[in-house]
């Protein structure tokens, strides 16, 4: 038992949902409690669907308990056929129907539907909703793609987007674009978008993109095994990951080298390059979110915007091994945790410049004052914008530019801030002019000459905490925080001006 | 002005269309999004399931505080191999908990369908945390699983549990029962203090130290349709449970306002003397707001159980036609006033077939579907106008001073409807 606040991932039924309401033929009939409905509204709520999901709950209560939920879910089963006439049916339970061992799809197998039923087993107590995604297309990959003919010319699928996934439906038409630059059609994207048909002819493709590896990795090896079909490994988040996705592409498809894509939309690297950009040099970065993602973020802020990353971690922990090896590479201690109070202590230990998170650290971000830009699901409405907005590929990139400076405060304008910080409009509590009210500044120091010092807590001179107070507000945490480790290191208690300039000394960069 | 509940029409006598089929609605564990932020020393450990954990989260929607009073102890594999091993876990989580939150005075234990199906019994494990951390922290154990209880089920089953907490007084008092914005419980408040009634109370309280007692005084007026539970377990306590509409709209409050008056021995001319000027006023300000509405059709799916007093409301303060009135659970004793209200004409539906409700929905294309989140932005699509139920229990729309708003919540998507399809008249949905 874990006491759990808020989660990062959903129960691995919410997976197996955001795989059928991505696709169109598909419909899942699940052995759940009325409660369990809630799902439906993250799609037509948060992602705006016009549809509901393609849901069929058995919504059984404690009077059928022991008595008739096989039969009621054998009934809901015929009856959600009969009403949607899907191409394919999924079957499975959610949490409670699975202590109650009904066995759905043993139940729907014998019922001699005319259409392929697929069980699904979903451990709920176990396993959580990017697991459920996996193994839910997975399955039905496995139950339906069959041995065709070659597509006419070189063509791929592209795997692994779904319904309620962060800036899928862009990135799947961003790599498409890509890929057809290449002269590589798309056979099938899958499962968003797809149908049961169309999964049938997933092996008539030369090869696989999995595109999130959280959700198509089982079905891309599965695939190779059984079908020959390779896969690439790269997710192309970045200009550096898109050129290397672009060379595993040429690599695979055997396309004589050197192949390049067209990067005449590219904007990051002048964007990054321009003078306005010098003051992200440096810039302290931390990075949560889901495996995949919190790795690109990473190679992007290092590499390409010149940031430091000064935290990395996961939520999955089935990545929980790259993002070690990864975090070992940046010289930072990996931190792989979905307890979001684990995450705020990092945050709040480290005190970066920017955080790249979810939607959990941008609450994170809010509380400490923190700005933040988000970077992998959980989503919330805001992440599903009515503009084109991938992150993956050239136009990904320069999105993934503009998002992540967005929040911070602009170039010209922090000199400002410097040179006129006692001015009445660039005072303390002035955030970002493009965001107002956004930015909070880090709580007041209140100087109270008389009254003792917390336990544990460092004097400060009244000039040293005068001085402080001048540095403003969005390094002022860093700056308390440095000059504080400075003095411990030191054994020095009393912490005076001078104590705070040895330590801007010390740390200077 | 208290004729509106003497008429002897409506649909008291209307057949109810009982549905056994699938629903679309909550578990009572989303009442958690509420209650907590009323009782403010109280902390809602839901034990259950990821799904429930989740299921919470996306009903408290953005709604994200730094550590929020309810949490959810998911079991895990090894809690559900044996039950001695997952009281064990309980008791350490809860130790856990309260040594960081010595703020916490009252701990419900939520139950969940997984606590319930593996019948884990929180009443032992409610009596055994007693016994380790009170008197500082009184816990208490009710159901909000959804086998068990549908959305507002969960208040009842919370205030009825905790009813057995309450203190004893054969005092005359009015006991003010479900949990009210505090704005809106200030406002009834006053009004019976007009009147010369001192002994208000409000069940539950802000704080465990304000719980009101009971007793053979005790007139129970109850805010919401949905506390059949509670109701009778305040009546096992021999309270006397007054019968009346429910506050909402002009009259409806004024009908309400009214007999937990009389009851308290208040006579009528006080009565009216006192009411009459906000009467007025929540009238005047309803009837402007419900020119929108007149004559539109209304059909309410079943979410939170006020759907027959919201639809009395909509039916006589504004000039609605109910096609559809479905309820999830219809405690008859409780709405009988409300019923009897309702003008004739709507099918009164209990339970649900979502997929037959919405083909009856499509066929009576109603100028406003009231419905759950689940169902809006689809019936959207389909060219219908919605009303999301959910807000009607997140927002303040009892008593006088909240009529207007309460009717501007129903005829802000109707004007809106008729803004996009000037607008936009040609649009494609996502
Ligand atoms: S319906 Fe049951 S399992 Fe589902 S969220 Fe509610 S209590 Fe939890």
């Amino acid at each position: 038992m874990k006491l759990s606040v808020w989660t990062y991932e959903g129960p691995p039924h919410v997976g197996a949902m955001r795989v059928a309401t991505g696709m169109t033929g598909l419909h899942y009939v699940l052995h759940a409690p009325q409660g369990d409905t809630y799902a439906d509204l993250l799609f037509t709520m948060i992602e705006r669907r016009n549809h509901r999901p393609p849901v069929t709950y058995t919504t059984f209560q404690a009077r059928d308990l022991g008595s008739d939920t096989a039969d009621l879910f054998k009934q809901t089963c015929m009856d959600a056929y009969e009403r949607f006439r899907p191409q394919a049916l999924i079957v499975g339970a959610s949490c409670t129907a699975e202590l109650i061992q009904d066995d759905p799809g043993g139940l729907a197998a014998r019922m001699g539907l005319p259409v392929p039923v697929i069980p699904l087993e979903l451990p709920s107590y176990q396993r959580k909703e990017n697991w459920g995604a996996s193994e839910t297309f997975f399955q039905i990959v496995r139950h339906l793609a069959k041995p065709c003919a070659p597509t006419a010319g070189l063509t791929c699928n592209i795997l692994g987007g779904t319904a309620l996934g962060f800036r899928h439906r862009d990135d799947v038409a961003e790599i498409t674009r890509l890929l057809e630059g290449l002269g590589i059609g798309v056979n099938v994207a899958a499962p968003l978008g797809a149908s049961p048909a169309d999964i049938a002819r997933l092996p008539a493709a030369e090869f696989n993109v999995m595109l999130y590896p959280e959700i198509a990795e089982p079905a891309c090896r599965w695939l190779e095994r059984e079908h020959g079909q390779k896969y690439t490994r790269t997710v192309p988040i970045g200009v550096g990951a898109t050129r290397d996705f672009v060379a595993e592409v040429a690599e695979i498809t055997g396309m004589a080298p050197p192949v390049r894509a067209d990067e005449s939309q590219l904007r990051l690297p002048w964007w990054s390059a321009s003078v306005d950009s010098t003051y992200l040099t440096g810039k302290r970065v931390f990075i949560f979110g889901d495996g995949t993602h919190a790795l690109a973020a990473a190679r992007v802020a290092r590499d390409e915007m010149g940031f430091e990353v000064v935290g990395l971690g996961c939520y999955n922990r089935e990545f929980a091994r790259d993002i070690r090896a990864a975090a070992k590479d940046y010289g930072v201690t990996p931190l792989i945790t979905d307890d979001y109070l684990d995450v705020e202590a990092a945050i709040e230990q480290v005190q970066p410049e920017m955080i790249l998170g979810t939607q959990m650290e941008r609450h994170i971000g809010k509380r400490l004052g923190i700005p933040c830009a988000v970077i992998s699901a959980p989503v919330h409405v805001q992440d599903f914008p009515a503009r084109y907005s991938p992150v993956m590929g050239h136009e990904g990139a320069n999105v993934l530019f503009d998002t992540w400076v967005h929040p911070l405060v602009m170039g010209l304008e922090e000199h400002l801030l410097h040179m006129f910080r006692e001015d009445f409009e660039f005072h303390d509590d002035a955030g970002p002019s493009h965001l107002s009210g956004h930015a909070k500044p880090a709580p007041k120091l209140e100087i109270v000459p008389d009254a003792p010092a917390p336990e544990g807590a460092f004097i400060w001179a009244i000039d040293a905490e005068k001085e402080l107070r001048k540095i403003p507000f969005f390094v002022r945490g860093k700056a308390r925080r440095n000059t504080e480790t400075f003095a411990a290191e030191r054994g020095i208690e009393a912490i005076s001006i001078e104590t705070l300039y040895d330590a801007k000394a010390h740390y200077a960069r | 002005m208290t004729s509106v509940i003497t008429e002897p029409l409506g649909c008291s006598d209307a057949p109810i269309l009982k549905e056994r089929g699938q629903r679309e609605v909550f578990c009572g564990l989303t009442g958690i999004v509420w209650l907590h932020r009323k009782m403010q020393d109280a902390f809602f450990l839901v034990v259950g399931s990821r799904t429930c954990a989740h299921l919470l989260q996306s009903a408290a929607g953005v709604m994200i505080f730094a550590e929020p009073r309810f949490g959810t102890a998911i079991m895990e594999e090894k809690d559900l191999a044996g039950l001695a091993d997952a009281n064990e876990e309980l008791d350490r989580e809860v130790d856990r908990l309260l040594a960081r939150r010595p703020d916490i005075k009252q701990l419900f234990l939520v139950g969940s369908c997984p606590s319930e199906v593996i019948k884990l019994d929180l009443s032992r494990a409610a009596e055994r945390l007693t016994d380790r951390h009170g008197p500082h922290v009184q816990v208490v154990n009710y159901s909000g699983s959804g086998i068990e209880t549908t959305f507002t089920q969960g208040e009842d089953a919370c205030l009825a549990a905790l009813v057995p907490t309450l203190g004893v007084t054969a005092d005359k008092q009015l006991m003010l029962v479900g949990s009210l914005p505090d704005v809106v419980e200030d406002q009834f408040v006053r009004l019976f203090k007009a009147m010369g009634i001192e002994a208000v109370r409000s069940f539950p309280a802000t704080e465990r130290g304000l719980a009101p007692k009971v007793g053979p005084g005790t007139k129970v007026l109850l805010a919401q349709p949905f506390l059949g539970d509670a109701a009778a377990a305040l009546a096992a306590r021999d309270a006397d449970i007054l019968s009346a509409p429910f506050p909402f709209g002009a009259d409806g409050t004024a009908a309400w306002i009214s007999i937990g008056a009389r009851a308290m021995g208040v006579p009528q001319a006080r009565i009216d003397a006192v009411l009459e000027t906000p009467h007025r006023r929540a009238s005047n300000a309803v009837a402007k707001v419900a020119q929108n509405l007149r004559g539109k059709t209304v059909f309410l799916f079943p979410d939170s159980q006020l759907e027959i007093p919201l639809a009395r409301f909509l039916a006589r303060e504004c000039g609605m036609i109910p096609i559809e009135v479905g309820s999830p659970y219809i405690h008859g004793s409780l709405v009988a006033d409300d019923l009897a209200l309702l003008p004739k004409g709507p099918l009164i539906s209990e339970g649900q077939d979502v997929d037959r409700q919405l083909d009856r929905a499509r066929d009576a294309r109603p100028d406003l579907t009231v419905c759950g989140l689940g169902l809006a932005n689809p019936l959207e699509a389909e060219g219908l106008t919605t009303k999301w139920a959910i807000e009607l229990v997140f927002s303040p729309i009892h008593g006088f001073e909240q009529a207007a708003d309460l009717a501007e919540l129903f005829a802000r998507p109707i004007r809106r409807r008729a803004m996009i399809d000037s607008m936009h008249p040609a649009r494609v949905t996502a």
